[in-house]
């Protein structure tokens, strides 16, 4: 597993890790600021992945109040915002993702058999 | 906060900073309304890019709906570059797409990613205004509508903390006729909320704007039309005037002599408002161009709107009667040719008072108003406060008017007469298989107006007017008048050879009576001298029988 917290002033490097065909998944969380709606977020997003997508992802948490700028390029109107950038098609879910099964079914994020 | 008065903040937008006098509530968020096609974004854009250009407050479009270069390209033809200004970090525009999907809720959430943006849009570049189309929009994407609530609440309060001007807008709600914006937004803006409409009546689609309130501001009240072409937009705060519009006792010619001699000043009152009503054919625009050819010939701005005649055609039939409105074209005089029904009334009158700001004409002509077509009252309305607005900007107007039944007055006629200052009435009579027209000064106010009717010739040197012969069947025209004249000769010439004849006659027997005279005298002068003769020999009789009587004496003493 590869996570990257972006903070400012660095630019989105997905990769920094440098194993980013590595990942199957790629999933970039927006957050603003640390507040408890965002600190949930984070921690279940972790939680969720570690469980359910095993090694295959990398996860990128964007903090808004730093980069701002950022927000535009997906599209981010709710907070917090996961976007699953790989594979393609993008999709997006919003909330604190405490919801699993909805984490899952919007991120399309399908448990792999037999784990 | 005593006696503060409310800052607003100038939208650039003619006419509309007038109607609110100032502009929008400065610092504020305004709701704008209205259904699709109305003008909101482009109102919106106006504010922004004025605000921009002429006030020097940067501003921010935050759009729902339409990409930057959409934005760009839509408002490119008003002469906004837009591009540049974004370049230039007075302008920042921020696409929100929206996910006409929705998306898949998974808690907890809010919506401080879109504060962020704006935030983030505000500081790059300093902006004084901002711009929300179309904040609905978001009703879409999100399925919890109380958050959604929530957060607008917490946006309109954030928009107020900042200070920023702000339009917010929003598509009118169908259904319910009392709710302004589908999703309610106009609960949590309550400082001014404005109203666009475009409506469609009789197949002619009119825009109005409304203000349906504005806090702590007076303002205009009334739906003002509004209109959106290559200049923009312009609200046109038309009201009433009332009647408190300065009034002239300058005189200026009616560009006919003889009409001008019938009005007894000498011609129209300056800002007056004169009516030529009359029948089809009877010279109504030929009238009105001999009043537009005098005012151009003094060098006078005049403005001409025909509702019947492209300019060329004015111009070619004009000129068959001796009136040359080439020469006077693209200088003093303008003509502006549209169909009645292109435009509504309201969109009529808006262009008119558009086109009078700008061309400041001090004479305008307007032919005919019988072709604007509507609700009657309607009609009245708009041509008040057309009357009213020449009459406070005193330019003179000629209205020419279609009766439509052979009557003196139509009921179109009746219901604007009271309007109008002069009104000059054609007509024609139909006599002896040929039409003559009449005119008449049926009211002139302020003037010692003839009271004659008046028979008038329009020929290729203009109008002129003949004395109308009065009969003994009434006003005698045309060939009936000439028989009549020539009848009135005759009669005369006739009347002139018996007194003739009798004066010879006379002039015979008094030559008669005096020779008779002359002949008595004579022979009385022959009696007299007879009677003479026998008095002088009775006389000398006498004498001899005297003598003779002495003689004999003398004889007889002698012989005694």
């Amino acid at each position: 597993m590869t996570e990257q917290y972006s903070s400012a002033p660095a630019e989105l490097e997905p990769d920094a890790t440098g194993t980013p065909g590595a990942c199957l998944y790629s999933l970039r969380l927006y957050i603003a600021g640390e507040t408890p709606k965002s600190m949930a977020a984070i921690r279940n997003l972790r939680a969720l992945c570690a469980t359910h997508l095993a090694d295959e992802y990398s996860i990128e948490v964007i903090d808004l109040c730093i980069n701002p700028r950022l927000a535009a390029a997906d599209q981010i109107l709710a907070i917090p915002t996961v976007v699953r950038h790989l594979p393609a098609p993008l999709r997006k879910v919003i909330g604190d993702l405490s919801d699993t099964e909805r984490v899952l079914v919007g991120l399309d994020l399908r448990p792999r058999a037999g784990s | 906060m005593t006696g503060a008065v409310l800052s607003k903040s100038p939208t650039g937008i003619s006419g509309f900073d007038d109607v609110t006098l100032g502009g929008l509530p400065a610092g504020r968020p305004t709701l704008m309304c209205g259904a699709a096609g109305c003008g909101k974004t482009l109102f919106a854009m106006t504010f922004l890019v004025e605000g921009v250009l002429k006030y020097g407050e940067p501003g921010v479009l935050v759009s729902f709906e339409e990409s930057a270069e959409d934005l760009a390209a839509n408002v490119a033809s008003l002469g906004y570059d837009v591009m540049s200004l974004i370049d230039e970090k007075k302008l920042a525009i921020d696409h929100v797409k929206i996910d006409p999907a929705g998306i898949e809720d998974t808690g907890e959430y809010d919506l401080e990613g879109l504060f962020v943006r704006l935030d983030h849009a505000i500081k790059s570049v300093n902006a004084k205004r901002v711009v929300l189309d179309t904040l609905e929009a978001l009703f879409a994407s999100f399925p919890d509508a109380v958050l959604l609530r929530t957060e607008l609440r917490r946006l309109f309060d954030w928009l107020k903390e900042r200070g920023v001007t702000a339009i917010v807008t929003a598509e009118r709600g169908t259904g319910d006729p009392n709710r302004l914006t589908r999703h309610g937004i106009e609960e949590y803006v309550s400082d001014c909320v404005i109203l666009l409409d475009n409506r469609v009546e009789n197949q002619v689609a009119t825009r109005r704007l409304r203000i349906v309130k504005y806090r702590g501001s007076a303002h205009g009240t009334n739906e003002y039309p509004f209109l959106i072409d290559t200049t923009g937009i312009s609200v046109l705060p038309i009201t009433s005037a009332g009647l408190a519009h300065l009034t002239s006792s300058d005189v200026i010619s009616t560009g006919i002599a003889d009409l001008d001699s019938m009005l007894g000043v000498g011609g129209y009152f300056v800002g007056s408002s004169v009516l030529v009503s009359g029948l089809a054919g009877t010279g109504k625009t030929t009238f009105a161009a001999k009043f537009v050819e005098a005012r151009c010939a003094l060098g006078e701005r005049t403005l001409w709107y025909a509702f019947e005649e492209s300019p060329e055609q004015i111009v070619r039939n004009m000129r068959s009667v001796g009136v040359d409105l080439a020469h006077c074209l693209d200088g003093t005089l303008r003509i502006e040719s549209a169909r009645p029904s292109f435009f509504g009334l309201e969109m009529h009158l808006a262009r008119m008072v558009r086109d009078i700001d700008l061309f400041k004409p001090s004479a305008v002509v307007i032919d005919p108003i019988s072709s604007l077509r509507g609700v009657e009252s309607e009609v009245h309305a708009t041509l008040l406060r057309l009357v009213d607005l020449l009459k406070s900007r005193g330019i003179t107007a000629v209205f020419t008017s279609l009766s439509s039944i052979d009557q003196a007055s139509s009921l179109n006629d009746r219901s604007i007469s009271s309007l109008m200052d002069t009104w000059i009435s054609l007509s024609h009579i139909e006599t002896n298989g040929e039409r003559n027209r009449l005119v008449y000064v049926l009211k002139s106010r302020g003037m010692d107006h003839s009271n004659q009717v008046r028979e008038y010739q329009i020929s290729n040197e203009g109008i002129a007017m003949v004395p109308a012969y009065i009969g003994a069947g009434g006003v005698l025209t045309g060939s009936a008048r000439l028989a009549q004249e020539a009848q009135e000769r005759d009669q005369s010439a006739a009347r002139d050879e018996l007194v003739m004849q009798k004066k010879r006659e006379l002039a015979r027997r008094r030559k008669a009576v005096e020779q008779q005279v002359a002949e008595l005298q004579s022979a009385l002068n022959a009696e007299a001298s007879e009677l003479d003769a026998l008095i002088e020999q009775s006389d000398e009789h006498k004498r001899l029988h005297e003598a003779d009587r002495d003689r004999m004496a003398q004889l007889r003493r002698t012989k005694e």
